[in-house]
């Protein structure tokens, strides 16, 4: 019998070595990462890796480049707490260990022919950027393409540049607003519910398939606010989070409800989720 | 193009949905047209809360004045939304500012005469109150997720 029990691969960190450390916001990094001695990842967009940061603990972070570009491994990260505190520190040609991809997608390519509408708030733009990449990638399957970003001010849209970008090339509309800005902004300062009338002007509520990822609250207000303006709830899905320990399905560290955010989501049909997202216990 | 009556803008306008002819009627004879340019405070915390301003083009702000920032955008309102409501709650000062953030152009209701012909007709004021309180209530709801700050570090 071989002395060290067997780590099945999906529980096996992988040396990953980041080769450029991007700053977007004061307590926000994006790491590049490149595999010091594999192939690059594919992924599906809504998908997230185990990221390890030695000595310190490893935690769930959603892959947030384009799916197009697998060379270019990007992950998001804000400073919340220990592991992600580590993570945040390191420096181009540091190495970390990463388990994944892991977790259900972002089903834009079955939703061809209507128009997607995108809904962020604050870092959940990270996990929705590949599916946002991957619609522009393929703009013609679609009726339109929506973005509506909340962020707390002007200083902390993640991404901004990029935002431009999008804008300048017209192939999606974009609704940025803020929760408090100085006279200088011009957009509007709101919650991200309160755009949804402006942004869904002019469109069939049954032509819309809507994703959304950002704090649970605004998720759970943002879906019922859909839902009244009358996008079907088959037709909606959100990204969850709970802490994770395996990321396989084995440990139910992320139980919700009768699901395991890491096996069955994160990205989930909001008509599945509904009802556990209404119970505090859960 | 033909003149639009007061009446008429109140007859298209999403804050008018629901009211019967003989409300209009009433109504119309309280409002004016307002224009304001981009920039252009449209009424100032602490000025007496006279006016309902009711949009009909462009975008305003409600600003909050705070020592040494400036004025504070605290929420952005479109075509459609009634600005401010301390015309109707003594002691009816505006409690704060608002601003044009674009051209705007907007119904301007004498807020003694809706609240007199309210007196009057006091079916008018039923229709009223039950047709302008879930804007009211909807904007409430709005600015207490935006208390929670919910984008901030520790909000998930
Ligand atoms: C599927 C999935 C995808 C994720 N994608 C990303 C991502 O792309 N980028 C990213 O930065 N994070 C992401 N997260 C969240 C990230 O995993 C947590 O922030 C991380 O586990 C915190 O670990 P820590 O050791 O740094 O902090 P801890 O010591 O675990 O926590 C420190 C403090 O932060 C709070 N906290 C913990 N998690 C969160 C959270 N998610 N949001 C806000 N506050 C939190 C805790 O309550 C505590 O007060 C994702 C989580 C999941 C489940
Ligand atoms: S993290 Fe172990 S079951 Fe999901």
């Amino acid at each position: 019998m071989p002395a060290e029990a067997a780590i099945s691969g999906s529980m096996r960190p992988q040396p990953y070595r980041v080769t450029e450390v991007l700053r977007e916001l004061d307590d926000v990094v994006t790491l590049r990462l490149a595999a010091e001695d594999r192939a690059p990842l594919p992924f599906r967009p809504g998908q997230f890796n185990m990221l390890y940061a030695f000595a310190t603990g490893e935690i769930p972070v959603s892959i947030s480049g384009d799916p197009s570009r697998p060379d270019e491994l990007l992950h998001t990260v804000r400073r919340v707490g220990a592991v992600s505190s580590a993570l945040a520190q390191l420096e181009r040609g540091a190495v970390l260990g990463l388990r994944g991809p892991f977790g259900s997608h972002w089903p834009v390519e079955t939703e061809r022919g209507r128009h997607l509408l995108f809904v962020a708030g604050g870092l959940g733009l990270a996990p929705l950027r590949p599916a946002i990449c991957r619609a522009l990638a393929r703009r013609a399957d679609y009726a339109g393409i929506t973005l509506v970003l909340g962020a707390r001010s002007p200083r902390e849209i993640l991404y901004a540049w990029q935002l431009a970008g999008w804008a300048a090339a017209g192939a999606m509309k974009i609704h940025v607003c803020v929760d408090h800005a100085g006279p200088e902004w011009g957009g509007p300062v709101g919650v991200v519910t309160s755009q949804f009338p402006r942004a869904l002007d002019g469109i069939a509520p049954d032509r819309v398939s809507a994703f959304l990822c950002g704090p649970e609250i605004m998720m759970r207000h943002g879906c019922g606010d859909l839902e009244h303006l009358g996008i079907h709830p088959e037709r909606m899905w959100i990204s969850m989070e709970r802490n994770m320990k395996c990321a396989t399905g084995l440990c139910g560290h992320c139980q919700f409800g009768a699901d395991f955010v890491c096996r069955d989501g994160p990205v989930f049909r909001y008509r599945r989720v509904r009802r556990p997202l209404g119970i505090r216990e859960v | 193009m033909a003149h639009q009556t007061i009446r008429d803008i109140l007859a298209d306008h999403p804050a008018f949905l629901g009211f019967d002819g003989a409300a209009l009627d009433l109504i119309a004879g309280c409002g004016r047209n307002m224009r304001y340019r981009a920039g252009e405070l449209l009424f100032r915390e602490g000025d007496a809360a006279e006016t309902v301003v009711i949009l009909r083009h462009g975008d305003a702000a409600i600003e909050l004045a705070a020592p040494g920032r400036g004025p504070l955008r605290v929420e952005s309102l479109h075509p459609g939304d009634i600005v401010d409501w301390s015309w109707l709650l003594p002691p009816c000062r505006a409690m704060s500012d608002a601003r044009a953030v674009t051209d705007v152009a907007a119904i301007a209701l004498d807020a003694r005469c809706v609240l007199d012909k309210c007196d009057e007709h006091t079916e008018l004021g039923y229709r009223l109150f039950r047709l302008w309180l879930p804007h009211l209530a909807r904007r409430v709801r709005m600015q207490r997720l935006q208390l929670l700050d919910l984008y901030g570090a520790h909000a998930r």
